[in-house]
């Protein structure tokens, strides 16, 4: 369980993280990495295969990290089977006599350094074999060479051992017996204080070498693995990358069973249930060692890890391996129809009911020493490739290439697809597909036939009556009890109600947190959803709904070590939102063995005299657990929380508390797996409130009141659809908002976000956390039941008011006013009022000091009405203070500044271009956004402006990102989030692309863009490294930023970042400003920048990373005081986006999602656009006001430049005479902790390149920002590379004559997995020298051999050929900009080239133009946003031309499924080969059609047919062109229908103009 | 909001009047509300701003954006709902406030705010069916006298009764009302409103007491002993004099003489001929270019003046905003009101010296040019006039309370400008004596008037509800 997980840093069997401090937690961090496995089909164990796994990780090496100490990495490790020959020698020499193979198992064990405690150990570990009546054979010490270590892993590096156990139990318990031995063992030396002790393996059939070596160098640190005896039949291999650089020896994989690619994000949840159901585990296979297996996930382990404790566990519970991993990550299968595999269905059914499904992107390799297998989860967001040779080679791994191979000798090369199996069982010597295993394992037991016996479906229950209808006086009163606003009921439920849709705001939030809010604010208010940033994407949950499911099973669950019909006895919901009326079906219902227990929540509104509030609240929180308790020892199923029955006497127990409190109470007592919960409350009624109850382990909620009150917009007319439809279009906006909130951390389904916990708390005390929300984080203190209590009687108050009050005897009830969404006199407060904005406008209109000084006041004293964290902050000399001409001066702050990302699209072209000049003229920055930029903006004005945004943005929809515009920009910056909507996509309707919008984005006018939620080349840290690296690579002088927005553990993530090679990272908070964007995300997801800044700055201090990096923060800055403790706190550099706008004349309306901006700054509108008054010098003067406050602040503090201040935390404190009650109760130690010094606290030019042999002086100033220090970080771009050099490098220096000239240059290479992003350098420069134009085409050709590394031809140019024979990895042709490419598999190749994979995942990401040509199958998400690019593939895997929106894809064979999704432009033509491709097809927006003779159709496809013949000698293009008619027949052609029509548009207006 | 793009579609719509030949024939109101579909598409352009600035420029907050939409949705008894939450007579604001929250509307921005003014007075016509009582819930039993009854009182009183305290309004004239009553002239806005709203506050159990002239017919010291709380809401009622040889003279008199009697006289009373004062074939000077004086100047003309001149010290605004002065800043602008349409010369920058005259009446004006140098003023050497005039009517402005008897008795402190100093809640140097309107502000607006009654009513409910805790305990 998280809370004991949280509170033990000391893992119980292993290596130490540091502990908690400040607001490094631990448990935030995370790790991604390459993997692979390599198999003999061949049954015999030999010493290459060994020697194959190791080649393996060493190709793979670029996908692990290194941290500050370059000769010390994240981990890596093999496991292989026990080697029998090899051990018996070693082991003799010494005098062991080892049983024979098999009977014997091998304990791999990490101990003490200390020799006392290495005894213990040892001790403990013999006696635990002893107790399971086997027999200690001996030790042996496992031999290693410390000298490649490097100094960091030395230092921490373990004593390794191997004990070897005789088998003295029959040899089918063996292996469960060596599980329970290793269980023990790790007790008992937990017990004794022994935190070192840890067992890599313990096994008859496995043995795993792991630990912090390079990967290259894993086998001279083990001398064991260089024995020619040592053979295997399997070997199994990880390299990874963590987000830290404590050195911890038991985090290398693999684990014993697994080794993991990915994150499983739904950890936290996964580990609450599997804490619920320990107290039911039951089983006769352990009898009474059950207790040493609890806690089946131990405690401070990795996500991995708790994953390999539960597999392990289940595993020797009696389950198959494939059979585990089937039950743990599931495919999706929700969506399939019952028809389609019955038995499978059944399987996954009846173990939805089982355990809820460890959800996340995950490549997961498992093995038991026999079956070596991999797994895909369903989304299937990581690479997993495999290659089988005709000599009886099996290898997957995370890439192609990893090993070679004859071309003659490649039997079937593919890739792994989502929720896919594949086994090799080595016993046997063959390979056991999918569809054979599962259907084995779902055949075990009649699984379908025990879900359709004992499900519940409301349906099926008998009608029963609802309780009546409210009459308008009973609800208004509930309404105002509720806490409902007018505006709950205008701008949230409204919107909902009509449409069905989430209401849209923009321009952030502004209004205080609810801590510091003077209103009585929800419970709810007091928690930010989390987001996936980096180390795990975010999913679309409209394009890609087929992996999405809202599914809820309520009641309880059986013994997870069982397999009994009785377990799928569970009432199972398609969504977990009821009506009164299903909620009646259910709690009236007479089933015998599914009987429901209503238990009240409520609590005494008017307690006597001698009780307060929060007694009562707490009496009633006891009394309600103790209820439940005997709820379900007198066997009831489910338990239904309800608030029914406020009145006068009654006030009702926030939901979230009510179902929190039980929800743990039950878990402490080992009960809450035996019912399910329902919440009915009259208080949740937006999505982030029933996400909140859901997160904290509801199974279905009913929020009456809410239906009611859409009801009752409907009878008022507020709304124009009838009752009954009003109500069903709120319950569809909440599931289309839940499975966004879903989404937004990566998790598909609905049962593995249930108890989840996936949220964080601000401004909650920690005696309520701990009591009722064990786990969640809250870093800085807050209320108590006290103030919950008051709060929910102010609301109560509002009906029914205290007797004697003003408010009691005043007839009205009107409901608040609200004032959240827009400023409101009587309503919440907020920063920007109607005062600050006119001061601000004032003061940079007219050059007025006075006005700014009175502008700065409103937003700095915020005395005893705080807004902001920083608010109750005060600001401590550090220093004498100096005179202010000492202070560095304002011209040189600014420089520090830039403005927000805001795309032109969301902003005017005006408004645009004034951010852009406004900034050039000071030398700052401004940011480009992520809508492109128009190339003439790269030319300087003839009066000497420029428009050209410094930063450019790399956003998830790639818009406009070609190589021209990468080259020209100071710094490229990755959006991974935005604070608005962090996790999130977005769209920009077709209406709004106008012909400005659709030429920057290179696209259609008309035509919709959507932006996907995830970069689809990021789904993990060592995917951001190499996004870093093709930027890097492509434009060498740029900085490399990515933007990333502040929740809990966002320093974990920095800190990955930062081992990314990222130059610097950029801090938002959760306030920032926006175009459009939900309204609950706006609102509730992510949290101030304070808290993300000083996080992140710790972490980064605590690895020693703070150096290599610089960080940026934004995120509501308005002051030279918001800027001091930006400073303070760690930031060098400041972005600023709402003032500047302000300063230029917005005036914040809040309707940029309208287009009606009536001050022309966030509209298209010519006419609107027209009304714009902004000019730079508005803009500069504002910031030049900011940056002279200060000045005279930094003065005052006695700081003469912004650098000495930077990371200077201690001269920050919280004010001690803050008044507000709530606000009082907060407490910043965490925030305001100095850490603990292990480096700089800011960046240190040279720091990053101090450990490496780098050159002297590479040190470039770049840009046009002159004489501000941005300058690119000290290294070349080879030592990003592991191997060292770059192989463009070679290029860049042969095709000389063709840069300088335009001479043509042919040359011939060959190319290995390890050369990744090959051509992009020669790109870059193409795109420099030459402009967007490039060269003519077919200048530089280059003639490949090999397999090809990521990101193979991105962001090529025009000029540029490359051709590869043999094949290439994920991201090929990625932001391609005219270059052509062409792939094709060697000459000598046997195989089949159209059934084969020759290309990876996402390819073609974001190309704007070119062509490419692929004679084989791709991967995932084949053109993905692809938006002019020309191309010609053999076959593609899922989400094939996802988000297209323009360009031209032929497809000569197989699609797989939802092809097309979100595809709003561009043309494919599929070769429709089984009549089935309509089926596979995305078809909410495209229309298919036959290619008619002689059509341009035709024409085209031909064409592109017979130049993919000419490029790759395609054998099925020239099978195809041969029977061209009955080819001809089988082509579909799929077209967007908005992009035909948009086509016809334009050809009218050109046919007429 | 109803039509995110009304602005775009729909101009503002200007006030329409009666046409000025008829209107001055009459005293009856001069404004033509317009049509329901004309409402609605002028309500449409409202914007619905993140920042209303409008609501914020509006003293009693109201909560403009709100009752916009409910108008451009048809939901008018929402409206006058939405809109009787903040202000207790909108009946009086929608005709005679100057309307701060069209000055500051976004839409300002280019001049053409949304015409906040005319829908509120719109939605103040269906009031006729939303005048039933509000009556408290609990009675407290607390008594408070109400000095005045102009609009502070009358929001005080009202807010106080419906909080459940016994309220009694003492008001010297023979009507209730105050200035609204006497000070503006029927053709902007019809007494009947008035009356109707003294029978809701009676219901409401608001006690009022005419001709009780408090210093005088009652001591102040009776008022404090025999109730729980005194509000004063008395104005400031002083007016600005005009101290040049021949103010003595017949035919010139003081603004608010000259339209009090003309408002009695459209009430039904008799003017003795005697102290009647008229414009009829006169030729009218009126001194001072605000409200007050454009009131004379629409009055003059009612009774038929021969020609009426209207002078303003101060020089003549601009016709656009000037850059020191941006949005949502008040616009310090030239204005024509209604009544200057209808014919008055107006002349600025124009200080008079003297009142010249024959046998005690007065025959002409003789006025000096001024320019202005910052704030001091000066004569320009030899830029002299003389205005030919039987009736010159001061309408410059009032200086502050009137002090004798009730404030003076009171004792309560004064600042500098001889207005009643108070705290936020209306609390006076005197516990139990409460300042509400212009005898704590100075002269100002009816809309603050209204907003501070509605403030220190909350003052005093604090108070007097505290006192029977302090007795209780």
């Amino acid at each position: 369980m998280l809370a004991r997980r949280v509170n033990l840093p000391h893992s119980a069997d292993g290596m130490p993280l540091p502990p908690r401090q400040g607001l490094y937690d631990p448990s935030f961090e995370h790790d991604a990495c390459g993997l692979g496995f390599v198999a003999d089909l061949n049954k015999e164990p030999t010493h290459g295969t060994v020697e194959k796994g190791l080649e393996i990780l060493r190709r793979l090496a670029h996908r692990g990290a290194a941290g500050c100490d370059p000769c010390t990495s994240d981990g890596a490790g093999v496991l292989l089977q026990i080697p029998h020959a090899f051990l018996e020698r070693v082991t003799s020499r010494r005098g062991l006599e080892l049983p024979n193979a098999g009977d014997y198992g091998v304990a791999q064990a990490f101990l003490s350094r200390d020799p006392t405690r290495r005894a213990a150990e040892m001790r403990a570990l013999e006696d635990a074999v002893r107790y399971h009546n086997q027999k200690v054979i001996g030790w042996r010490d496992v031999p290693v060479d410390a000298t490649v270590l490097g100094p960091l892993a030395r230092s921490s590096q373990p004593v390794f051992k191997q004990l070897f156990i005789a088998r003295m139990c029959n040899a089918a318990v063996f292996e469960r017996t060596l599980f329970m031995i290793r269980k023990r063992a790790g007790r008992m030396a937990a017990q004794a204080g022994l935190f070192d002790f840890y067992l890599a393996s313990c096994s008859s059939r496995t043995v795993v070498y792991k630990g912090l070596a390079l990967p290259e160098l894993l086998h001279l640190f083990y001398t064991d693995l260089a024995a020619d005896d040592l053979r295997s039949t399997l070997a199994l291999v990880h390299s990874r990358f963590s987000t830290n650089t404590f050195p911890t020896w038991e985090r290398a994989h693999p684990y014993r069973r697994i080794a993991h690619n990915g994150e499983i994000n739904t950890l936290r949840g996964n580990q609450n249930w599997m804490g619920a159901r320990e107290a039911m585990l039951d089983s006769d296979k352990f009898g009474e060692h059950i207790g040493d297996f609890k806690p089946i996930i131990r405690a401070g382990g990795s996500d991995s890890a708790s994953l390999d404790n539960v597999v392990d566990f289940l595993v020797a519970g009696g389950r198959s391996l494939p059979h585990v991993m089937m039950m743990l990550v599931p495919e999706a299968w929700d969506g399939t129809s019952p028809e389609e595999d019955p038995q499978k269905r059944g399987f996954y059914e009846y173990h939805a009911s089982l355990v809820e499904p460890w959800d996340g992107p995950a490549a997961l390799l498992f093995t038991d020493g026999q079956l070596i297998g991999a797994t895909l989860d369903r989304n299937g967001l990581r690479p997993a490739k495999y290659v089988i040779t005709r000599s009886g080679l099996v290898v997957v791994a995370s890439e192609l290439g990893v090993l070679d191979f004859e071309p003659e000798d490649i039997l079937e090369k593919g890739r792994l697809q989502p929720g896919k199996m594949f086994l090799v069982d080595t016993a046997a010597g063959r390979v056991v597909g999918d569809e054979e295993i599962k259907r084995q394992v779902s055949g075990q037991q009649p699984y379908s036939e025990w879900v359709k016996d004992n499900k519940i479906e409301l349906s099926s229950l008998p009608d029963a009556t609802p309780p009546p209808p409210m009459t308008p006086e009973a609800r208004a009163l509930l309404l105002a009890a509720f806490g409902y606003s007018r505006e709950d009921l205008g701008v949230l439920l409204t919107p909902m109600a009509q449409v069905g849709e989430e209401p849209t705001g923009s321009m952030g939030v502004d209004t205080p947190l609810a801590v510091l809010s003077d209103r009585p604010q929800l419970l709810f208010r007091y928690f930010k959803q989390q987001f996936a940033q980096v180390t795990n994407p975010p999913i679309d949950p409209i394009r890609e709904e087929l992996v999405m499911s809202l599914a809820s099973a309520v009641g309880g669950e059986g013994n997870l070590l069982e397999e009994t019909p009785r377990q799928a006895r569970q009432l199972e919901l398609p969504h977990p939102f009821v009506t009164s009326r299903e909620l009646a079906r259910l709690t009236r219902n007479s089933l015998p063995d599914f009987r429901v227990t209503v238990l009240p929540t409520l609590f005494e509104a008017r307690p006597s005299a001698h009780a307060a509030a929060h007694e009562a609240l707490a009496a009633a929180l006891d009394e309600l657990c103790a209820a439940a308790s005997r709820a379900i020892d007198a066997g009831s199923s489910v338990l239904v929380l309800s608030d029914r029955g406020v009145d006068p006497g009654h006030a009702p127990i926030p939901s979230l508390l009510a179902m929190a409190a039980v929800h743990h109470s039950l878990i402490r007592a080992g009960k809450r797996s035996r019912a399910g919960i329902v919440v009915e409350s009259g208080e949740p009624r937006e999505v982030a409130d029933l996400a909140l109850l859901l997160g904290y382990g509801a199974g279905a909620v009913c929020p009456y009141l809410a239906l009611e009150a859409v009801a009752d917009l409907s009878a008022a007319g507020d709304v124009t659809v009838d009752a009954k439809t009003a109500a069903t279009n709120y319950v569809k906006a909440l599931k289309k908002g839940l499975l966004k909130v879903l989404s937004k951390m990566g998790i598909s389904t609905l049962s593995s976000y249930q108890g989840a916990q996936i949220f964080e708390a601000v401004g909650l005390g920690s005696g309520v956390v701990e009591r009722y929300f064990a786990g969640t984080s809250s870093r800085i203190g807050g209320i108590g039941l006290a103030e919950i209590a008051a709060e929910t009687l102010a609301r109560h108050a509002r009906a029914w008011p205290t007797p004697g009050t003003a408010a009691a005897a005043s007839a009205g009830r009107e409901l608040d006013v609200g004032g959240v969404y827009a400023w409101r006199a009587t309503g919440e407060r907020h920063l920007w009022s109607p005062e600050t904005v006119a001061s601000l406008q004032k003061a940079v209109r007219l050059e007025d000091a006075r006005s700014y000084e009175e502008y700065a006041r409103l937003i700095n004293e915020q005395g005893d009405r705080p807004i902001t964290l920083r608010a109750l902050w005060d600001l401590r000399a550090g220093g004498p203070a100096v005179p202010i001409e000492e202070v560095e001066p304002a011209a040189q702050i600014v420089k520090r500044f830039s403005t927000g990302a805001m795309s032109f699209g969301s902003l005017s072209k005006e408004a645009h271009e004034n951010l852009a000049v406004a900034m050039n003229r000071i030398g700052a920055k401004s940011n480009s956004g992520e809508g492109g930029e128009d190339p003439a903006r790269f030319v300087r004005e003839p009066n000497g402006d420029s428009k050209r945004s410094a930063i450019k943005q790399v956003a998830s929809a790639r818009f406009g990102v070609t190589t021209h515009y990468l080259v020209n920009a100071d710094e490229l910056q990755i959006k991974i989030a935005q604070g608005a909507k962090p996790g999130e996509g977005g769209q920009l309707p077709g209406p709004k692309v106008d012909a400005a919008i659709a030429k920057v984005r290179h696209s259609t006018p008309g035509v919709t863009l959507i932006s996907p939620p995830p970069h689809h080349d990021i789904y993990s840290i060592e995917d951001l490294a190499q996004l870093i690296f093709d930027l890097k690579t492509v434009h060498p002088r740029a900085r490399v930023s990515v933007k990333l927005v502040s929740e809990s553990g966002v320093g974990t993530i920095a800190a990955g970042v930062a081992k990314a090679h990222a130059d610097a990272i950029h801090i938002a908070g959760h306030d920032g400003g926006t175009g459009a964007s939900p309204l609950s995300s706006i609102q509730h997801a992510g949290t101030p920048w304070e808290l993300g800044l000083a996080e992140a700055q710790q972490v980064l201090v605590m690895n020693g990373l703070r150096g290599r990096v610089r960080l940026l923060v934004d995120g509501q800055l308005r002051t030279g005081r918001d800027v001091a403790f930006a400073a303070l706190l760690g930031a060098e550099e400041f972005g600023f986006a709402t003032a500047p706008l302000v300063a230029a004349g917005c005036i914040m309306m809040r309707k940029c999602h309208l287009n009606t901006c009536p001050v022309g700054v966030a509209t298209q509108d010519p006419v609107l656009r027209a009304k714009f008054t902004g000019t730079p010098e508005h803009v500069i003067n504002y910031v030049f006001f900011v940056a002279e406050e200060l000045r005279q602040l930094m003065a005052r503090l006695g700081f003469r430049t912004l650098d000495e201040m930077i990371g200077r935390v201690e001269c920050i404190v919280p004010r001690k005479d803050v008044r507000h009650p709530k606000a009082r109760l907060l407490d910043f130690a965490d925030v305001l902790r100095v850490p603990d010094r292990q480096g700089p606290l800011r960046y240190e030019p040279g720091v990053a390149d101090a450990t490496d042999d780098a050159p002297g002086d590479l040190s470039r100033e770049i840009g046009s920002t002159g004489g501000f220090e941005v300058k690119s970080p000290d290294l070349p771009i080879s030592l990003f590379n592991p191997s060292g050099t770059v192989l463009d490098d070679e290029m860049l220096d042969a095709a000389r004559l063709s840069l300088k000239y335009g001479e043509p240059t042919t040359m011939s290479l060959v190319i290995q997995n390890k050369d990744r992003a090959f051509g992009a350098k020669l790109a870059g420069e193409i795109a420099r020298k030459r402009g967007a134009e490039g060269l003519p085409d077919g200048t530089v050709v280059v003639e490949a051999t090999g397999t090809a590394g990521q990101s193979f031809g991105a962001f090529a140019v025009r000029g540029m050929l490359l051709v590869l024979e043999g094949d290439a990895n994920d991201y090929v042709g990625k932001g391609l900009s005219g270059g052509v490419l062409a792939i094709r598999p060697p000459a000598r190749a046997r195989f089949r080239a159209d059934q084969n994979v020759i290309v990876g995942n996402t390819v073609l990401y974001g190309a704007t133009s070119g062509k490419a040509f692929f004679a084989g199958r791709a991967g995932e998400r084949f053109a993905v946003r692809n938006s002019g690019a020309v191309t010609v593939v053999e076959g593609v895997g899922d989400h094939g031309c996802e988000y297209m929106t323009g360009g031209t894809v032929v497809v000569l064979g197989l699609t797989g499924k939802n092809f097309g999704a979100g595809m709003s432009g561009g043309i494919a033509y599929v070769y429709d080969e089984d009549s089935h491709f309509a089926r596979r097809c995305n078809g909410v927006t495209l229309e298919l059609d036959p290619v008619v003779p002689g059509g341009q159709d035709e024409a085209l496809v031909l064409a592109l047919l017979e130049e993919h013949v000419l490029h790759t000698r395609s054998v099925k293009a020239q099978r195809l062109l041969k029977d061209w008619p009955t080819t001809r027949a089988r082509f579909v052609r799929a077209i967007a229908r908005e992009y035909r029509e948009a086509l016809a548009k334009l050809e009218a207006v050109r046919a007429h103009g | 909001m109803g039509d995110p793009r009304g602005f775009l579609k729909t101009r503002r719509g200007k006030e329409a009047y009666r046409a000025p030949a008829e209107r001055v024939g009459d005293y009856r109101e001069l404004v033509v509300p317009p049509a329901d579909a004309e409402l609605r598409a002028q309500a449409s352009r409202c914007m619905e701003c993140g920042i209303p600035f409008c609501h914020k420029g509006c003293p009693l907050g109201n909560l403009i954006p709100e009752w916009n939409d409910l108008v451009y949705r048809g939901k008018d008894d929402l409206a006058v709902q939405r809109l009787l939450e903040t202000n207790n007579f909108p009946e009086v604001t929608g005709r005679v406030c100057p309307a701060p929250c069209e000055a500051s509307c976004v839409l300002n921005l280019d001049g053409e705010p949304v015409t906040i003014k005319a829908i509120e007075r719109r939605i103040a016509e269906d009031l006729r069916g939303h005048l039933e009582p509000v009556i408290a819930r609990e009675k407290t039993g607390k008594t408070v006298a109400v000095v005045g009854s102009g609009p502070a009182g009358l929001a005080c009183a009202q807010e106080l009764a419906r909080k459940g305290h016994d309220v009694t309004v003492l008001e010297r004239d023979d009507r209730i009302g105050g200035l609204l009553r006497y000070g503006i002239p029927d053709f902007k806005m019809d007494k009947a409103m008035i009356d109707l709203r003294m029978v809701q506050m009676q219901a409401e159990g608001v006690r009022f007491e005419t001709g009780v002239n408090v210093g005088v017919t009652v001591t102040a010291a009776e008022l404090t002993r025999r109730y729980d709380a005194v509000v004063l809401c008395g104005g400031a009622r002083k007016a600005r004099d005009l101290p040049v040889p021949g103010r003595e003279l017949s035919g010139v008199c003081l603004a608010m003489d000259f339209l009090t009697q003309q408002n009695a006289r459209v009430a039904g009373d008799v003017v003795p001929d005697e102290t009647a004062i008229l414009a009829t074939g006169k030729r009218v000077v009126v001194l001072g270019g605000g409200d007050t004086g454009s009131d004379c100047v629409g009055t003059s003309f009612r009774q038929g003046a021969r020609s009426v001149t209207q002078l303003e010290l101060m020089p003549k605004p601009p016709l656009v905003r000037m850059p020191e002065n941006p949005w949502p800043e008040w616009p310090l602008v030239l204005r024509t009101s209604s009544s200057q349409e209808e014919g008055a010369a107006r002349d600025w920058a124009v200080s008079t010296r003297a009142l010249g005259g024959e046998s005690g009446a007065v025959t002409h004006l003789e006025a000096a040019r001024v320019t202005f140098d910052g704030r001091t003023m000066r004569e320009i050497p030899g830029a002299t006039l003389s205005i030919p005039c039987e009736l010159v009517l001061l309408a410059m402005g009032f200086v502050g309370p009137e002090r004798e008897g009730l404030l003076t008795q009171l004792g309560v402190t004064l600042d500098a400008r001889g207005n009643v100093v108070s705290d936020a809640s209306g609390r006076t140097s005197v516990p139990g004596v409460f300042v509400a309107g212009d005898m704590g502000r100075g002269q100002s607006l009816v809309v603050w008037a209204i907003a501070d009654g509605r403030r220190v009513a909350a003052g005093v409910d604090a108070y007097v509800r505290q006192q029977r805790l302090a007795v209780g305990a």
